[in-house]
């Protein structure tokens, strides 16, 4: 059984239908990228996955634990977040905290339930819960390190370029060391110099065997990144493959179609 | 004489003050509550709650206080003076306690509207990511919502209670003596103009010291933008 599976996902919005019968696999530490003209269900999916949508029908495992259907009301609240992260095309961090404190905050959310759930004496865990910020802490650094902002941990989102708080967003998303990280066109409200640098540092993650579902605009980054390509037209994965063989060898009409018109624009 | 009349100045202001904390500390949980009401998705909850503030908001506090002051008699037949025996207060307790009511209704509305305003303001993508990150709603309420919403209604708050510092002055219609009230008698008796003068002073000195003092919370939450 592969390591994430999809099946079937239905999900209308009142009368618009928009995923009608999702289904695909991916293994750990492998990286999806999912393409498609606008308004084809991608981020939808995206959704669907990370619970901030409920799909109508359909099941999604994840190393065969079911986590959709929820198996009661309880799991489908705390179930999710350490199942799949989720990084924003608009970052959406939070303006009052530091950019340090946008990453430990949730780590330190999770710590303090941990402790709640262990049943230790209100005094102790105060004091548990300052060595667990220290570690959180820590922690934190080294992953804003990672995406190369260590001289940024003070300042505050208002105070950093877009790609900057697009690499804040993934290191906040990293913290909670998710099994599978999905990325909504990460670069898309990016100027365009500005998306080299987030496009690095996500291929460094896939260079960690990070498992990653990254829908996405940027087709050359696509290629260059993906072990799988899905192609989703009119609610439904139209192709899947290799990067070479959906970008070099499309079966259907509607993906050479939509390659070809990408060419065209590209040469404008 | 001097002395005197700021003596009374001041015993009217105690009354002035004291409506002016009891309105504040009353009116704004109630406020906070009133706009989850407003924002419910349980229909009949927010249009009871829409509707009591569209009559609130549409009508004359002065109005709303005299109201207050007549409802015992109306809706119960009993006189103000049994109800003051009743609670075993004065009969001017009483009258001060119909003014906080009405008052503290009527800043309630107010306050919810401003609290709806500036909860709505906040981008769905915030809950999102609070969401996605595992926290709960009440944790993304208290721990990423508040504090931006706590910035963006300061400047319309100190606007509505540096009006309710003024609005004070309403509780003389009951005869509650209040600072513009004390000023007032002050001027019959001694047949002078300055307790006005003084009066005024005294409001705002009181303004002065509330506009500073949130002048200095927008400064400190200026470290962000929302
Ligand atoms: N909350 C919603 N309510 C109603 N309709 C919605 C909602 N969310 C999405 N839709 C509709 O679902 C369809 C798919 O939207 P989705 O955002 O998933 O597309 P997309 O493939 O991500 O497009 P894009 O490339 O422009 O981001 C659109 O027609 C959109 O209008
Ligand atoms: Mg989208």
């Amino acid at each position: 059984m592969a390591f994430l599976e999809v099946k079937n996902i239905y999900k209308s919005f009142g009368k618009t239908e928009v995923l009608k019968g999702v289904s695909f696999n991916l293994e750990k530490g492998e990286v999806l990228s999912v393409i498609g003209s606008s308004g084809n269900g991608k981020t939808t999916l995206l959704r669907c996955l990370n619970f901030l949508e409920t799909p109508d029908s359909g099941e999604i495992t994840v190393e065969n634990r079911v986590i959709f259907p929820a198996q009661s009301q309880k799991n489908s609240k705390t179930a999710n977040p350490l199942t799949f992260g989720m990084v924003f095309q608009n970052f959406n961090l939070f303006p009052q905290y530091s950019v340090i404190d946008n990453i430990t905050l949730a780590m330190n959310v999770v710590g303090e339930n941990k402790l709640k759930a262990s049943g230790v004496k209100y005094l102790e865990r105060k004091k548990a819960m300052r060595k667990i910020k220290e570690e959180n802490r820590q922690a934190a650094l080294g992953i804003i390190e990672r995406v190369g902002l260590s001289e940024k941990i003070n300042n505050y989102p208002c105070e950093l370029s877009g790609g900057q708080q697009q690499r804040v967003a993934i290191a906040r998303a990293l913290a909670l060391n998710p099994d599978i990280l999905c990325f909504d066109e990460p670069t898309s409200a990016l100027d365009p110099e500005l998306t080299g640098e987030v496009l690095k540092v996500i291929k460094g993650l896939r260079d960690d065997n990070r498992t990653m579902i990254i829908v996405t605009h940027e087709m050359a980054f696509a290629k260059g990144v993906s072990d799988k390509v899905v192609f989703m037209a009119d609610g439904v994965i139209e192709e899947i493959g290799t990067p070479s063989q959906i970008f070099e060898q499309p079966k259907s009409e509607k993906l050479k179609s939509f390659l070809s018109a990408l060419k065209k624009e590209e040469e404008v | 004489m001097f002395e005197k009349i700021i003596f009374e100045l001041l015993q009217g202001f105690g009354n002035t003050l004291a409506l002016f904390a009891i309105t504040l500390v009353l009116s704004l949980p109630l406020g906070l509550l009133m706009s989850f009401g407003t924002m419910s998705k349980f229909k009949p909850l927010s249009y009871l709650c829409k509707g009591i503030i569209w009559v609130i908001r549409g009508t004359p506090l002065m109005l709303q206080v005299l109201l207050v002051s007549f409802l015992p008699k109306y809706l119960f037949k009993v006189y103000n003076k049994d109800v003051a025996i009743f609670l075993g207060v004065s009969t001017n307790t009483l009258l001060f306690i119909f003014v906080a009511v009405a008052f503290v209704i009527n800043y309630a509305c107010y306050f919810s509207e401003i609290f709806r305003s500036g909860i709505q303001a906040i981008s769905k993508g915030q809950y999102e990511a609070g969401k996605v990150l595992g926290l709960t709603k009440t944790q993304v309420f208290f721990k990423v919502v508040l504090m931006q919403v706590v910035k963006i209604i300061i400047p319309p708050m100190s606007n509505e209670i540096i009006t309710l510092v003024k609005d004070t002055a309403l509780a003389q219609i009951l005869g509650v003596v209040d600072l513009l009230n004390a000023a007032q008698h002050a001027v019959n008796n001694y047949v002078i103009l300055t307790p006005l003068l003084y009066a005024a002073i005294f409001y705002l000195i009181f303004n002065g010291i509330l506009t500073l003092l949130f002048g200095r919370i927008e400064k400190k939450l200026s470290y962000y933008k929302v």
